[in-house]
């Protein structure tokens, strides 16, 4: 169903966007010293108790008794959990979440990176009011966009205008 | 290309902006729940996006929302324009977005056999 890490980063960002996050950061980190890979995904939105916190990670707890998040948490933590790594998910009401995950990279049910491009460049612009952090690090280079400094470069002009987006497209190619 | 660039397209775009803070022409809101992602919401998302760029369209904004609640039509796609009825696409994909953008967006026309909701 999410045959994608980037998928998954998506799904588990729409959670954070719907617990009215303002900054959100996204590190995926590929070990250099062994077969772990890290995705460490962090909000500042309204948090959960621990009870809470508990439900969202169970699959066959009701959407229809006011869930407002997906299935996201529960496939991330499976996919994970699959590959031989960990899942664990802190949060605070009124503080935020942070939701970090490990895999197993050598383990064959360890979903493909995917198209991080577009993950990255929908959520920046699809949500110029957030402010995203992204980084990417492998063992032979560190992709770094902070959207606060694109934002201040930009001065007035938005992050969703034509022109930035398609400059956006174009970094993203070229660097990432 | 580096992250400086921006300063350029800051100076050319300025003059625009005052007029596009007024208010969109258009508004497309892509559903990004978990059934959506799964059934490609990220790439019709994506399409939207790129198109605007590439058609400078500096009136239309695409923004994402969470799940719409009808899971068999994602990715689904919701159009809002001022003083017209919002149509809702259901089933979409990167193909189906280009036209939407093509006919509904630019010319005006509701693409008719995608819609799933006229309100």
């Amino acid at each position: 169903m999410m045959d994608e890490i980037a998928s998954h980063i998506m799904d588990i960002v729409a959670n954070s966007l719907t617990a009215r996050a303002k900054n959100i950061s996204v590190v995926i980190e590929k070990c250099v010293d062994g077969p772990l890979l890290i995705l460490d995904i962090k909000d500042d939105g309204i948090g959960m108790d621990n009870e809470m916190a508990m439900k969202v990670q169970d699959p066959f707890f009701s959407t229809k008794t006011g869930r407002k998040v997906g299935l996201g948490i529960p496939l991330l933590k499976g996919t994970a959990e699959t590959t031989g790594g960990t899942f664990c998910l802190t949060s605070e009401p009124g503080r935020g979440t942070e939701i970090r995950v490990t895999f197993n990279a050598d383990h064959p049910d360890l979903p493909p990176l995917g198209n991080l491009k577009d993950t990255i460049l929908v959520l920046t612009v699809g949500n110029p009011e957030v402010n995203f952090l992204f980084r990417y690090k492998n063992s032979v280079k560190e992709f770094l966009l902070d959207t606060a400094e694109v934002k201040d470069l930009l001065g007035g002009v938005p992050i969703n205008h034509p022109e930035v987006i398609s400059f956006l497209s174009k970094y993203l190619d070229e660097h990432l | 290309m580096n992250l400086e660039d921006l300063k350029k397209i800051r100076e050319k775009a300025q003059k625009d902006v005052e007029l596009r803070q007024k208010q969109a022409r258009i508004r497309v809101v892509v559903g990004m729940g978990t059934s959506g992602i799964a059934s490609g919401a990220r790439e019709v998302l994506k399409t939207f996006v790129e198109e605007i760029g590439r058609r400078n369209l500096t009136d239309v904004v695409v923004t994402q929302t969470g799940e719409k609640g009808l899971a068999s039509r994602e990715p689904m796609v919701e159009i809002f324009e001022e003083g017209k009825p919002v149509v809702i696409y259901g089933s979409m994909d990167s193909e189906k977005s280009k036209r939407v953008v093509v006919e509904h967006i630019v010319n005006g026309n509701p693409v008719t056999e995608y819609a799933i909701e006229v309100m």
